[in-house]
């Protein structure tokens, strides 16, 4: 037994109190050491992923204690090679975000002989700087534990617990207000959190209701009831444990719900573009890059696994949500006035095809879409904080504030146009060969929906390239001039992300081997193969070896002509076949 | 004598009280009924337990003898507060606690 | 041998990457790395050529797998490429021109300060180019054809300062993505048909699936083709790409990326060849669009426009040649060779003639240049015989061969498609000479009071006088006319060399399996018609534009030439069927969202608080109040209790 997720988890958690316990005055001490602690975290879940044996069992580095006896909840963490990815990629995204988000939290002080004098800010109790980067390692150990557990009830009380420091992160930390109404901008925020707690509250407690049916079963089942992930699966495995259709439907549908507002799906999408908006671009970061993933991870884990009758059931309804998502997103994408807004749905569209590589129900759907969740993260980080820092120099968030700005500023444009080019999923950037994936395992058992989904990439384009231009290109307006380019920390920050997105674009073999033989286990528990395709080459080129045999010494054209002869036949064999 | 009898004028004394508390604004008054309710209650107890033929009843009555005694110093202490800040003894014109 | 392949894309790949990061630090050397760079691709191209010559016909392909690109249960792409011929041919092509017009930009480009980042897109370009042409599956081919796709953003969008050059920049880039949703398809039919999408493995093995599916895929591969190389119906964003820097123009939307469509047809041609239906359709494209650009051409008085129209009706020949299937491949290429070279050559004539005009575009504004920019006279003018098909020169050869392919296709459409090729040919001798005539000959159009006016859209490039100063016209430096000069050459001999002893056609024979159609009339004959057809539009395009004076504000012509003018309205079009629909569509979905989706949730929690604060009048603070309702429910409570107990 190792120690190990724990250990993942908890160095954000104790960074987090540490960080919360700096001095007021002491502000950027307070910033290294939320920054020390996250890039530990990173070291421990980069020892977690080197540790995690692929070919191994399905579930790794396990813990496993007893919690509340009488209840039957446990204390199990385990990783198959889907959680181990997601660990590592929000290890490896917290310390960009809070490099990204070094200064965000500042109080807003005027330097010499302004209102807030340096003495009286070492009196003051107040501590946003603290409290802001303690939030940030707070919601990594969160979403991490979600990450790892196997546990039903331990996974719930971490997937809701998060929802309180991210309530505050929305809620707390807005844009600089830029001249703008700063009481406004402070109505829109609060507005955004609670907008964010009720909906993503609503869905916890949906999923709670379904928690506690499924403690029922399982004890009028099995005698004990248990919330256990082995357990059920051991039990289920053995015949012990059958729940009925309809029971397996209304539970199904009791962690979907959740889940899918987490995800989040149509028509369950509205709290994420007010969300996204109203946050710093960090903490937006946080929210699409790191918290949205439990739950599409959660929908691969739990919602397959533990009712892999009812997903089957509900794939249809959930296809064509994923794919309204894809469109809808990408469209109203098409007609934001504003940047952060614009991302937010775009990761709408994103996670729609998230979505459909999940429940597509093919190897290379699954593996696309667990692959489309790290290479999002990446993408939209780049993105996003790079729109961040534009944001921040300009104080406005509307793309019609902008134009011009690759003349002042070409480093930030270029990153920008990265950042957009991976959005729209460029071949040689990350998520190009995610999204092929989702495509293709979509179009292999669904072709109506594969080739909708694949009209989606047009529009991706387009609010891309739309945005890109009515920002960056152009005359250099007024406002503008005069805007710096990007400072050596952005750079920084900014870089490796870029640098990522380009290297698992070209060579994301390292994360498949993770990802493939977890996502054939996920498969197997539902029962489903891939489908096969029409023409099976091997009989074919056998055919066509034993026509060669016959045919002898022939010219080469006439061996061409009987290859074309043998085609055909066997080509009229499959379809015989198929009738 | 009947002890069903007792019964009714328990009912009676605790509709009087009731209806005391309802109509009444003097907040003294509606003490005053409250404690006839009580009372009530207690006439009622004993009568049960004269029926039924053990003490329970009667236990439960000095009980409420109890709380009613102690309920009496908080509430008057209360009352008399009210009245100093307020200069009326009035229950209608305690109603800072609505929304 | 193997290895340099990697070699050949690695090269211009880590130009690229080295000239867009390294920063300003590289801008006083950057255009020179750049060239080192495209030279050593050029130069270990023609290494693998002269191998590749040395072997026999049937051992020249190379293979080489560099590594495992996407390995998923059932679904494995390589990054592998394959040489053989077609790809040899347009290695040479892609390396060959791209190191001319990289050496042409450094005059061209002199004066702008963001060059070095020119050259880094410039460089780009040939990587992306040539991991399209080297890729041994249609995955790592769509990296290329995106890749170029990429590049030609950046370079259309060169000049992102200007509005036009951005919008430019985008439409094509979004017309291309239209294209690319067909690539992706088809790649997915192909992995749902095969479970595989290697050339090697789909291509030999075509045959084996049914008519059906072939005819999906290759109608898939016909969208792909008709947004990279401009083809009706995604032609549209051709003609607005001449925003970029001319260079670009040359490179990428003449010579090499706007090919690619025929490229991908006629690697696919085990497919099409499956899949007549396709084929129809592919030859349909090809001559519309022939006549189409061809009209276009005509009636442009933007001399890059005109050209482009003209590129956009060359591609159609080839285009109309590998729907022809086995008897029109190796034409198909033949032509994109020798286009490659005259095009080339074309357009960075014009772009000489830009740089010592101010940057004009408009023709009617030139006149007797010939005297001022005796190279780029010459140079131009034998590109212009070229294209016109005039008898000896390269696209006499291969525009001749097309022609006699279509009438070989036999039957009535072999008469409409070769009537149409011999139509185009007429109006292509038509347009360039009215190019000729407008730009070299007649009186000085220029000399005269300048009026800036009439080029609003036209900034310098930076340093440039600026527009409104009268033109000096002067020949331009010499890192520019040696570029020209060397592709008139292959302007001038490639058709000749490609045709004798049917070298061209013995050399791809091992990919393109070329088959001799029957023609109805026999080839002579054919040629004959060309050449008169060419005569027909010279000598017309000689009586309007050669013999009087040209007016230099355009008559208001013809309803035609208005609407020729418009790209024969295809954007008029595409602006009220997609742009102002999509606007709408956009704008009622931000409604929609706002009003319904979010306007369900934010109404129930409006409800709930409604709700609520009506329940709060209940909290009145009258204690009596309470007490009554207190009294009141415990009634309803003793009420029911004796109510159950009566009716149990």
């Amino acid at each position: 037994m190792s120690f190990l997720l724990t250990a993942t988890a908890a160095t954000p958690a104790v960074g987090a109190v540490v960080t919360a316990a700096v001095p007021a005055g002491r502000r950027t001490a307070a910033k290294w050491t939320a920054l020390v602690f996250s890039l530990a975290t990173l070291v421990l879940a980069g020892t977690a992923l080197g540790r995690f044996d692929p070919d191994g069992d399905r579930y790794q580095l396990t813990e496993s204690h007893t919690w509340i006896k009488e209840f039957g909840v446990r204390y199990e963490l385990g990783v198959d090679g889907i959680a181990v990815a997601l660990i590592s990629l929000t290890a490896l995204l917290i310390p960009f975000v809070i490099a990204a988000g070094w200064n965000d939290a500042d109080p807003p002080s005027s330097p010499a002989g302004g209102k807030t004098p340096a003495g009286a800010e070492t009196t003051s109790r107040w501590r946003p700087t603290q409290g802001f980067f303690a939030l940030i390692l707070m919601v990594e150990a969160m979403v991490v534990m979600s990450f790892a557990a196997t546990d039903v009830f331990l996974f719930y009380i971490f997937f809701e617990a998060m929802l309180i420091p991210m309530y505050f992160l929305i809620g707390g930390f807005g844009d600089r207000a830029g001249g703008h109404d700063e009481a406004e901008a402070a109505k829109q925020r609060s507005y955004a959190a609670v907008k964010f707690l009720l909906y993503n509250l609503l869905g916890g407690l949906v999923m709670l209701a379904a928690v506690v049916g499924l403690y029922a079963v399982t004890a009028d089942q099995l005698g004990t009831g248990t919330f256990s992930l082995q357990e059920i699966l051991a039990a289920r495995e053995a015949g012990r444990l059958d729940i009925s259709d309809n029971g397996e439907k209304a539970l199904f549908l009791g962690f979907f719900f959740a889940f899918a507002i987490k995800a989040p799906l149509w028509p369950l999408h509205t709290w994420l573009p007010n969300a996204m908006g109203e946050s710093t671009a960090p903490v937006a970061v946080l929210i699409t890059a790191v918290v949205d993933k439990v739950g599409t991870f959660a929908m691969l884990r739990w919602c397959l696994q533990l009712f892999p009758e009812a997903s089957d059931w509900a794939t249809p309804v959930i296809l064509v949500l994923a794919a309204i998502s894809i469109l809808y997103g990408a469209l109203l994408a098409v007609g934001q006035r504003d940047i952060k807004r614009l991302i937010a749905y775009a990761s709408i569209s994103h996670f729609g095809f998230i979505i459909l590589g999940i429940f597509a129900m093919t190897s290379q759907g699954q593996n696309g879409a667990t692959l489309y969740m790290v290479n999002h993260g990446i993408s939209t980080a780049a993105l996003m904080l790079v729109a961040g820092f534009l944001i921040s120099r300009r104080g406005s968030r509307l793309i019609a504030d902008f134009g011009g700005v690759q003349k002042v500023a070409p480093v930030l444009a270029g990153t920008f146009l990265v950042g957009g080019l991976a959005t729209l999923s460029l071949p040689g950037l990350a998520p190009f060969v995610s999204e092929f994936l989702v495509l293709v395992g979509t179009f292999s058992r669904y072709k109506a929906l594969g080739v909708v989904a694949t009209v989606g990439i047009v529009f991706g384009a387009l609010y891309v390239l739309l945005l890109y231009q009515r920002t960056m290109t152009g005359p250099v307006k007024a406002e503008v001039e005069g805007m710096p380019d990007l400072k050596a920390r952005e750079i920084a920050v900014v870089a490796p992300l870029i640098a990522l997105l380009l290297f698992l674009g070209v060579y994301p073999k390292p994360v498949l081997n993770v990802i493939d033989p977890a996502v054939g286990h996920t498969l197997s528990d539902v029962n489903k193969t891939d489908p096969k395709p029409d023409i099976d080459l091997d009989a074919v080129h056998k055919q066509r070896k034993a026509d060669h045999g016959a045919e002898g010494a022939e010219g080469g054209h006439a061996e061409a002509a009987g290859t074309e002869a043998a085609g055909t036949e066997s080509g009229a064999e499959t379809h015989g076949g198929d009738k | 004598m009947n002890p069903v009898n007792y019964l009714y004028l328990s009912a009676l004394l605790f509709t009087i009280g009731a209806a005391g508390v309802l109509v009444r604004r003097n907040a003294i008054i509606v003490f005053m009924c409250v404690e006839l309710m009580l009372n009530a209650c207690n006439l009622a107890f004993v009568t049960f337990s004269r029926i039924h033929g053990n003490l329970d009843g009667q236990i439960i009555a000095f009980f409420t003898m109890v709380v009613a005694a102690a309920e009496v110093v908080v509430g008057l202490a209360i009352i008399l507060m009210i009245f100093r800040v307020r200069h009326s003894a009035s229950v209608d014109d305690a109603n800072l606690m609505k929304l | 041998m193997e290895n340099l392949i990697g070699v050949l894309v690695g090269a211009p790949l880590l130009g690229a990457l080295i000239l867009l990061v390294g920063g300003r630090a590289l801008d006083r050397l950057g255009h020179w790395l750049g060239i080192v760079f495209a030279t050593t691709s050029f130069a270990v191209g023609c290494v693998l050529f002269a191998d590749m010559v040395g072997k026999d016909a049937e051992e020249r392909a190379l293979h080489d797998h560099l590594f495992s690109w996407v390995p998923v249960e059932g679904f494995q792409a390589d990054v592998a490429f394959q040489l053989d011929q077609l790809s040899m041919t347009f290695v040479l092509l892609i390396t060959g021109v791209g190191t001319l017009i990289h050496f042409y930009s450094v005059g061209y480009m002199e004066h702008d300060e963001r060059r070095r980042r020119f050259f880094g897109y410039l460089n780009l370009f040939l990587a992306a180019m040539l991991v399209l042409v080297l890729a041994d599956n249609y995955l790592l081919l769509y990296v290329g054809w995106e890749g170029v796709g990429l590049a030609s953003y950046l370079l259309i969008g060169f000049w992102q300062h200007k509005p036009s050059a951005a919008t430019a920049a985008k439409k094509a880039f979004l017309v291309n993505r239209v294209g690319d949703v067909g690539l992706s398809i088809a790649i997915m039919l192909m992995f749902t048909t095969f479970g595989t999408f290697a050339f090697s493995e789909v291509l030999p093995d075509a045959g084996s699936a049914s008519e059906g599916q072939l005819t999906a895929i290759g109608l898939m591969l016909l969208l792909a083709a008709c947004g990279k190389s401009a083809q009706v119906p995604l032609q549209s964003w051709l003609g607005d790409a001449m925003e970029g820097p001319t260079p670009v123009s040359a490179l990428i939307h003449a010579a090499t990326m706007v090919t690619a469509g025929v490229y991908l047809i006629t690697r696919s041609g085990e497919i099409f060849n499956g899949a007549p239906a396709a084929q129809t359709a592919v030859v349909t494209v090809g001559a519309v669009t022939l006549v189409f650009g061809a009209i276009v051409g005509c009636a442009k008085d933007d001399i890059k426009k005109a050209l482009a129209g003209s590129t956009m009706s060359q591609i159609g020949y080839m285009i109309m040649a590998a729907g022809l299937g086995p008897i029109g491949y190796v034409f198909a290429i033949m032509h994109l060779v020798t286009h490659g070279f005259f095009k080339a050559g074309l357009f960075l004539g014009a772009g000489s003639v830009m740089h010592g005009m101010n940057d004009e575009v408009d023709m009617r504004k030139y006149g007797g240049l010939r005297k001022y920019m005796p190279i780029t006279f010459v140079t131009f003018g034998l590109g212009y015989l070229a294209i016109i098909g005039f008898p000896g020169l390269s696209g006499f050869f291969s525009k001749d061969k097309i022609i006699e392919a279509a009438f070989a296709k036999g039957g009535t459409e072999g008469w409409i498609l070769g009537s149409v090729a011999l139509l185009g040919a007429a109006i292509t001798a038509f347009y360039m000479t009215r190019v000729m005539l407008l730009t070299f000959f007649g009186e000085k159009r220029w000399a005269g009071a300048p009026d800036p006016q009439t080029t609003p859209d036209v900034e310098p490039a930076d340093g440039h006088p600026a527009v409104g100063a009268a033109p000096h016209p002067h020949e331009s430096p010499l890192s520019m006319t040696v570029p020209m000069i060397l592709l008139a050459f292959g302007s001038v001999f490639a058709g000749l060399l490609f045709t004798v002893n049917d070298t061209f056609l013995n050399w791809l024979e091992p990919v393109t399996h070329h088959e001799h159609g029957d023609s109805p009339i026999s080839a002579g004959v054919v040629t004959g018609c060309t050449v008169t057809a060419m005569v027909v539009g010279v000598t017309i395009a000689w009586l309007m534009y050669g013999r009087s004076p040209v007016p230099a504000v355009a008559p208001r012509g013809s309803l035609l030439t208005r609407a020729a003018r418009r790209d024969l309205l295809q954007d008029d079009f595409n602006h009220v069927a997609f742009v102002q629909t999509g606007s709408y569509l956009t704008r009622g979905l931000v409604y929609l969202d706002h009003k319904v989706v979010d306007g369900m949730a934010n109404g129930t929690a409006a409800f709930i608080g409604g709700v609520s604060s009506r329940m709060r009048r209940l909290q009145n603070g009258y204690a009596r109040s309470y007490a009554v309702s207190m009294f009141g429910g415990t009634a309803v409570l003793v009420a029911a209790t004796l109510l159950m107990r009566a009716v149990a």
